[in-house]
This record gives C-alpha cells, sequence and structure tokens, in this order.
C-alpha cells in the first residue's frame, strides 16, 4: 500500500509551503494584508500537517520504499516590488494547488481504506486548502492593473 | 435652560413602551439674539454626527445665528446634540478658507481659481495620457459632503477617468457596516427605524459609545429607560462610558476579542432553546455551520478569552434570548477592531436566530459614524458601486453604463475598488501620482501618521485638498480648494435609518469659496469628460439636477429615491428610502416578510469568506441557492494582529468625546465645545496606574511600535490593561515651537478587517511611562 507516501507527500507540502507563506509575509511587510494573512495561513498549514502525522504513523508499516522524484520544489525565495509580490503570490498559488490535489488524492485513498478518521481530517483541510487558493487569486486580481500596467 | 456643556443630553422627557417620544423643542442663538430678531429660518439637518438630527438654521444679517430642533421631525422630535447646538459657529470662524492656495516655491500662496484648477486640470491631463493613465489618480474623500456631491464625483471617477482608487474616510467609520448587511441580507441597508427604540423591550449595544457619538438617539433610550416598562439594556465595551454606566449588565471585553463573545453568545442561546426554529429554517442558510462553529465557545473559554465572567456571559444571552422585541446597535467598538466584519455578521446572526427583525422593536442599527457615510455607500464614491450594485455582476455594470453612456469596459469593475489603505499604498509606491483629498484630515485621522505624513510629503505626488480651513493635511497640499459647507450650500443627506433630509443654502460662503458640487462639475467641464456620443458626461449645473440624476441610479435600487424630490423634501422633514410610486411616504423597515436581497441578480456581493477576505465567484454564489434567505455567516476567533508583549505590555483603544467630532476643524472652534474638551487625555485602570506610579493628572508618555505621545493621565474609565486615548487632537491649534505628539493616531497601526478593510483603531500595543517633571 502506497498511501503513506502520498501522506508523506503532502505532509511535506504543507511544511513547504507553511514555510514560504512566512517568508513571503516577512518579505512584504509593507503590505499589512499579505503580512498578516501569510502569517495566519502559515500556521493553518502547520495545522494541517500536525493533523496527518498521526495518519502518517499509522500507514508507514505498510509501506514500500519511497518512490523517485516523488517531492517537488516549487519555491526559491521572495522578490521585492509590486510585480515582485504578484510572482510570490503566485509561486504560493502553485504551492497550495499541490496541496489542493494531494488531499484530493490522499482523500480518494482514505475513501478506498475506509478510515473515516482521515476522510474528516482531508474534508476539513481540503476546505480551507480552498479559501487559500481563492484568497491569493482575489489578492493577486487586485494588484495585477496596478502592478502591469500603471506602475512605472 | 438646561447647561447643554455639563448635562449634554438635557433634560428627560420620559414616556413607554409603543408610546410616542415627546418632543422637546432645543434652540441656541449666538449673543444676545432672540427668537424675534431673527431674519429667516432654513431648513436643515445635523453635520456633526450620523443621526440625522433636523433642525433649523438661523439668519440674521446674511450670517448663521443659531439653530432650532425641527420639532415636527422622525428622528429628533426637536432635539439637537450638543455639537449642533455649539458648532454652526466655526462657519464664521475668521480663519476660513476664503481663496484657493497653490505651493510657490515650497510655500502656499493665495491664488485664484483659473490658476488653482487649472494646475489641477493640467496635471491630471498629463497623468491621463497612456495606458495605465486612470491608475494615477486617487480620490480619498469624506463622509460629510452631500449626496449630490458623491454622485458627481463618483461618475466623475468611475466613468470620466475610469479609476477604481476611490474611497472615503468613511472606510474607517462605516465599512464593516456596509460590509456586514451585504453579508448577511445581500445588500447595504439599515433594517430598522429609530422608532425601534420605541417599541422595544432589550437594547444591546455593541461596542457603540451612543450617549456620545449620536446623543439625541441616546436621549431617546433614555427617555424609554425612566418611563414605564423599560428596556433591559446590554454594553459590550472595554470602557465605562455613560452607556455602560446605564447598562443592566456591562461586558468590559478584552479589546479585540468581540468575536470570541458573539460565538460564545450564541452557543448560548442555541443550546438554551432560545432561537426562532421556524423562522430560521424559512429565512435563513447555514444554521448548522454555525451551530458548529460556535459550539467551540462554552462560557469559560469565553470568559479566558474576553476576559470576564462566564456567569456574565450566561447572564447576557439570558437578557438577549429571553427578551421578545430585541434592538441591537453596533458602532466602532466592534467596527473599529479585530475581526470586524465576523463579530458585526454576529450580531445580525442574534437577530436572525431570535427571528427579530422587520417589526417595530427588533430592529438592527449596523451604524455609521459620520453624517452623509451613508450616502458616499449609495452613490458609490467609496469603494461600492452606484446604487448598491454588485462590481462582480456584468449586468449590473451594463445598467451603469446605459445609464452615462459609456462604454462598460470604462467603469473599473475587474475587482472590487480599492480601498483607502492600498489608494495610500499606491501612492507610497509612487504609482498613484495625483491624490484628491476633499472634506477630511487624514494627516489626523489615519493610522501611523508618521508614514502619512510621509506619504503625502512625498516628491512627485500632486496633493489637492478641499476643506474649509487650513488643515494639518491641507498644509500638505499642492493646490488647497475652499469649500463651502453646511449651512452654505444646498443637498440632501442620509442618515443611519435611511432618512433623507433636505439641507438648504441658508447664507453665502465667506470670500470665494465655492461649494464641493461646484468645485466637481468645474473640474468635469475643464476635463471635457464625454459619453459615447461625445457630449458632455456630465451636464448638471446644479445639486437638484444631479439629484434627479441620481434618482435614475438608484431605481429599482434598494436605495430607490425615485418617489422622493426636493419639494417634497421642503414640505415634510426627512423620507426613509426606499421611496417609490408603491411607497410614496417612504419604508420604515426592511425584510418585514423575511425574504433577503440575497437574490444572484439583486444581491451586491457574492460573499466573502470572513477570515481571508476570499472572494467568491457567481457561480460558487449560486450554487448555495439563497432564494431570498439570509447567510449565518460563521468564523473562528483569532487574536488581533497586534497583541501585547513584554515591551508594550498593554493595549490601546481610541474613540470619542460627546464634546468633539472628527479632527476637531469645526467643533474645536466653538468655545463652548473647545472649552468642554480642549486637550487629549490618556485614561488608565487604577490598577495599571498603581503599578506604574501614575496619579491623576500626571504627565504620561504612552509608546507604540509606530510613535509616542505624550498627555495628562485620568484614571478610571477603562478596564485592566486597556488604554484610552481620544483621536480628535491634532495640531492646527498648536503653535509649531511647542508641538509635542498628542494625535492617538502616531501609535495606531496600519492594519485591516479582511473583509471590510476597515483599519483596525481599538488594537495596538503600548507601553506607558510617566513623563519626569520638567521633561516635555
Amino acid at each position: 500500500m502506497h498511501l503513506a507516501h502520498y501522506l508523506g507527500l503532502l505532509h511535506k507540502a504543507q511544511l513547504n509551503l507553511a514555510d514560504a507563506f512566512r517568508q513571503v509575509a516577512d518579505a512584504h511587510q509593507e503590505e499589512p494584508d499579505i503580512h498578516h494573512l501569510c502569517r495566519q495561513q502559515a500556521q493553518r498549514c502547520e495545522e494541517h500537517a500536525e493533523r496527518l502525522r498521526p495518519f502518517a504513523r499509522r500507514y508507514a508499516q505498510d509501506a514500500p520504499d519511497e518512490p523517485d522524484r516523488l517531492h517537488s520544489e516549487l519555491f526559491r525565495g521572495t522578490r521585492t516590488g509590486g510585480i515582485g509580490l504578484l510572482r510570490d503570490l503566485q509561486d504560493l498559488y502553485l504551492m497550495v494547488c499541490e496541496c489542493d490535489i494531494c488531499w484530493t488524492v490522499v482523500g480518494q485513498a482514505a475513501r478506498g481504506v475506509r478510515d473515516q478518521d482521515l476522510i474528516q481530517v482531508v474534508e476539513r483541510c481540503e476546505g480551507e486548502t480552498a479559501i487559500q487558493l481563492t484568497w491569493l487569486r482575489s489578492r493577486m486580481k487586485q494588484a495585477a492593473p496596478q502592478a502591469l500596467v500603471v506602475a512605472d | 435652560m438646561v447647561d447643554r456643556i455639563a448635562n449634554p443630553w438635557g433634560e428627560r422627557t420620559p414616556y413607554g413602551a409603543g408610546e410616542s417620544w415627546p418632543a422637546r423643542e432645543d434652540e441656541f442663538l449666538g449673543g444676545d439674539l432672540s427668537p424675534a430678531d431673527v431674519d429667516a429660518w432654513v431648513q436643515s439637518a445635523s453635520v456633526l454626527h450620523s443621526d440625522g438630527d433636523a433642525m433649523d438654521i438661523a439668519v440674521k444679517d446674511g450670517r448663521i445665528a443659531g439653530v432650532r430642533g425641527r420639532a415636527v421631525d422622525r428622528i429628533n422630535h426637536g432635539r439637537l446634540d450638543p455639537k449642533d447646538m455649539y458648532g454652526w459657529q466655526a462657519n464664521n470662524s475668521p480663519d476660513r478658507l476664503t481663496r484657493p492656495l497653490v505651493r510657490e516655491n515650497g510655500l502656499l500662496v493665495p491664488s485664484d481659481w483659473d490658476t488653482a484648477m487649472g494646475r489641477i486640470v493640467e496635471r491630471s491631463k498629463q497623468l491621463r495620457d497612456g495606458p495605465g493613465g486612470w491608475g494615477h489618480f486617487g480620490f480619498y474623500t469624506s463622509g460629510q459632503l452631500f449626496l449630490e456631491e458623491y454622485y458627481a464625483l463618483a461618475v466623475i471617477g468611475k466613468a470620466g477617468l475610469g479609476t477604481p482608487h476611490m474611497d472615503g474616510n468613511t472606510r474607517l467609520c462605516t465599512a464593516t457596516a456596509a460590509s456586514a448587511l451585504k453579508a448577511t441580507f445581500g445588500t447595504d441597508g439599515q433594517p430598522g427605524s429609530y422608532t425601534d427604540v420605541d417599541h422595544c423591550d432589550a437594547i444591546a449595544l455593541w461596542g457603540h459609545n451612543v450617549a456620545e457619538t449620536q446623543t439625541v438617539l441616546w436621549m431617546r433610550m433614555l427617555d424609554r429607560r425612566r418611563g414605564p416598562n423599560p428596556p433591559a439594556m446590554l454594553a459590550v465595551d472595554p470602557r465605562t462610558t455613560p452607556v455602560a454606566r446605564e447598562a443592566d449588565l456591562h461586558l468590559a471585553v478584552r479589546a479585540g476579542t468581540n468575536l470570541a463573545l458573539m460565538n460564545g453568545l450564541l452557543r448560548q442561546i442555541i443550546r438554551n432553546g432560545w432561537y426562532d426554529e421556524q423562522y430560521v429554517r424559512a429565512h435563513t442558510i447555514g444554521f448548522d455551520e454555525l451551530c458548529a462553529t460556535v459550539d467551540g465557545y462554552p462560557p469559560d473559554r469565553v470568559a479566558d478569552i474576553c476576559d470576564v465572567k462566564a456567569a456574565d456571559v450566561e447572564r447576557a444571552a439570558e437578557l438577549l434570548g429571553t427578551s421578545q422585541r430585541l434592538l441591537s446597535t453596533v458602532l466602532q467598538g466592534f467596527y473599529q477592531s479585530n475581526q470586524a466584519t465576523a463579530a458585526a455578521c454576529q450580531v445580525n446572526n442574534l437577530h436572525l436566530l431570535r427571528g427579530m427583525l422587520g417589526v417595530p422593536g427588533a430592529g438592527i442599527y449596523q451604524m455609521n459614524g459620520q453624517p452623509t457615510a451613508q450616502n458616499t455607500r449609495e452613490t458609490g464614491a467609496d469603494g461600492d458601486l452606484s446604487g448598491l450594485r454588485n462590481w462582480g455582476n456584468p449586468h449590473h455594470i451594463q445598467q451603469l453604463a446605459g445609464l452615462w453612456n459609456v462604454d462598460p469596459l470604462t467603469i473599473p469593475h475587474w475587482s472590487p475598488p480599492t480601498h483607502a489603505m492600498q489608494i495610500w499604498r499606491y501612492a507610497e509606491q509612487g504609482s498613484i501620482k495625483l491624490l484628491w483629498i476633499t472634506a477630511t484630515n487624514p494627516a489626523v485621522t489615519l493610522p501611523d501618521l508618521a508614514r502619512i505624513r510621509r506619504i503625502l510629503a512625498q516628491e512627485g505626488l500632486f496633493v489637492v485638498v478641499q476643506d474649509l480651513f487650513l488643515t494639518e493635511t491641507a498644509q500638505f497640499a499642492d493646490v488647497v480648494l475652499p469649500g463651502a459647507t453646511w449651512g452654505e450650500k444646498l443637498g440632501t443627506l442620509t442618515n443611519a435609518d435611511r432618512t433623507v433630509h433636505i439641507s438648504e443654502k441658508a447664507v453665502d460662503p465667506p470670500g470665494k469659496a465655492r461649494a464641493d458640487l461646484d468645485i466637481f462639475l468645474d473640474y468635469a467641464r475643464r476635463m471635457n469628460f464625454q459619453d459615447r456620443d461625445g457630449r458632455p458626461l456630465i451636464p448638471w449645473t446644479g445639486p437638484e439636477e444631479v439629484f434627479e440624476a441620481w434618482k435614475k441610479c438608484s431605481a429599482g435600487r434598494p436605495c430607490d429615491y425615485t418617489g422622493i424630490t426636493y419639494d417634497k423634501l421642503r414640505r415634510g422633514s426627512g423620507i426613509q428610502w426606499p421611496c417609490t410610486d408603491a411607497a410614496p411616504d417612504g419604508t420604515e423597515r426592511l425584510y418585514t416578510d423575511g425574504r433577503f436581497n440575497t437574490d444572484p441578480e439583486y444581491c451586491e456581493t457574492y460573499g466573502q469568506d470572513l477570515t481571508t477576505g476570499a472572494e467568491f465567484t457567481a457561480d460558487e454564489y449560486r450554487a448555495k441557492e439563497p432564494g431570498g434567505r439570509a447567510f449565518l455567516h460563521a468564523a473562528d476567533y483569532q487574536p488581533s494582529p497586534e497583541v501585547p508583549d513584554g515591551d508594550y505590555p498593554l493595549l490601546l483603544t481610541t474613540g470619542r468625546t460627546v464634546y468633539q467630532f472628527h479632527t476637531r476643524t469645526k467643533t474645536g472652534r466653538a468655545p463652548q465645545l473647545n472649552d468642554a474638551a480642549p486637550d487629549v487625555w490618556v485614561e488608565l485602570n487604577p490598577a495599571d496606574a498603581g503599578e506604574l506610579g501614575i496619579a491623576e493628572g500626571d504627565l504620561v508618555s504612552v509608546t507604540s511600535p509606530r510613535g509616542t505621545l505624550q498627555a495628562p493621565a485620568r484614571i478610571g474609565g477603562v478596564r485592566t490593561g486597556v488604554v484610552f486615548v481620544p483621536f480628535h487632537y491634532g495640531y492646527f491649534d498648536v503653535d509649531p515651537a511647542d508641538r509635542v505628539p498628542r494625535a492617538a493616531n502616531e501609535l495606531t497601526i496600519t492594519a485591516w478587517d479582511p473583509v471590510s478593510k476597515q483599519p483596525i483603531f481599538k488594537v495596538a500595543a503600548v507601553r506607558v511611562a510617566k513623563v519626569p517633571q520638567g521633561r516635555k
């Protein structure tokens, strides 16, 4: 059973995302909403990772060796300025997308093994992940015209 | 006559439930004038708070000489706020601006209208050319102009320049009211009526120091409290305000924790079965999710977060849950605090759960702070779209494009109109290059004033300030335009219970000062804004023409003015919108049938996540199938962006005194009001003061990560751990040589609610210390 690998992938992706949210929060302190909400969402990602841990343990013993090229590297540091903010938010967006699809995959597996506890965790966390996507999209839509058309 | 400084609320005229509030005609005339000496009485209403009190202006020898409350009016039954009784004297102040000023070699020098407007238009035309030209303009307006002025400004911005960067200081006062009403009921619009005070059996005041901000509404409440069958009263406020002292139960919550309290109260109401199951089932969506969220807030946990007694949370829930006609009123203690929209929505939820809406005595006032804030929202001179339309709905944009005869693409609707704090950020970054500030004083009212002053002084930012006086903000301007004010121009204004009043021109403005509307119309002419057929976009010449045009824009929307005319307003004394052919006398209460404005084609928003502000799409909204039901939104409590720590162990909350309005540009120039509250102070709890060795009257410093101020201490009036400083005091009346920082906003944090984008003025971490004598 390979579920443990995907739980590990998601766990790592959530922690990477938490770290990226924190870096973006710190790099854009002069955008108070970005600063505050990114820190808030970093915490949320860590909570997600924490909720996954017991399931990673539960399924670890049944897992064969981890396959190659499981983890991806989506974030390579922050940028500055109006367009830099847009690009940083876009990086976050892609990282949240990765988590989002992982939740879907893990949710399907949870149904396959009839794990009611895991299904509950997935339902809660995938909803919160969807909000992260919606928020990033809203904020980028707001910022794009000024950054791309107006700013010098 | 009662001394209205010593007793701001005057004599009591008690009355019982269901009776009409007795009239009491307040009057004040300057000098030795008696009523017989007055040349003319001219109809108007207050512009010094949002209550909408109607009054007549006394004119003597071409000058304003006093005021008298209109006993026939539905709002005030003749009473006046002390600010209105005395504040008119500022109109006659010798330091009024009487000529435009322009900056020459770094100094503001007197000029003329052609020169001043010529400079603005020249800069505007340079900036407008080229792609993205619209993005270089920012308009920061007020809650103190008239409806006609806002509508003209909204059309200039949205259809003339095509910029989304227009907001008001109403963002600081009323944005959360609008957001909460939209989120719950589908559109803006106050459900209740002030007459609900006459019928209620319980009044809950949520962060609303109504005794000092809307004194006449408070008089009405006090008169009920002194009559037979008085309503019970609950106050939520970290301070011991006059409201808290009058209340039967006062919850002095720790600043920034309102949402935890609200969640806890709703939990008790649901668990005790004090909700109207039938109403909830028929008229709301989201009950199960609401239950799941609030269930995590038992009284002990609420007591812990909010630092109040668990038993008091239970008592408050019982007061709310067992009343039969509950009236709620909400203001800055919620709106300018942490999780503002979520907390304000919970007040809406309380009324939905109890089925207490749309009947006499059961109402909600999501109050406004400023006198004409309601009109900025209706007309779209703030972050809303004209006629309470939905920027995300293409049909609504088509309607406006048709009305204004412009290409729909001209009207910026790719995302919500830019909120005030973001406008200032774009100015700071240099992409907004022209900032036009009308009738407000951001150099005193915005958070983190050092930053605001830095932005205003920035090279490359062309600042236009339109005001009555050379305010703290005007001193940074490149061009200063002298405005005419209340009593010197004609227009209409709408208060917090949707009552529209007319305010007549009583006297001429001083010198060359001009009505704000005339300034906007002049700008539109000089800019030659055209519609799709090459005709003038803004053909109007005076307020009544603008009002008639506005009526067309409002038709079919919640704020429908089509049944109102200037003539009708002059013949009566206040009409509540919607006023149409079908409801020619106006509409006292909304949602009387439990049907809400949530239809996807009609609603003003497709909704937002309360925690992040994430915006939902039309499809996501439709999938909820609202079908005229209201939304029960819920969110978990989260700590404020800034909480106390070792370096800054106390919480600062800012607020108001009954004697001053805004930054005192008017009230500070009325001798009685100025003498009553001439300077800033710091309120400290006795326990905190004791620990710091501070006694009554000691000079103390208050310091946050942004700045510091000094003021004398007043001991008492506020809960432990919280410090209060009134926000009115700036620097216009202090000699620059003697200037010590005293504005509360030197300290406040740049942070805002994720949904309403209202800045958080009520939660900043500070430390307080006694200033050694002689070290000022």
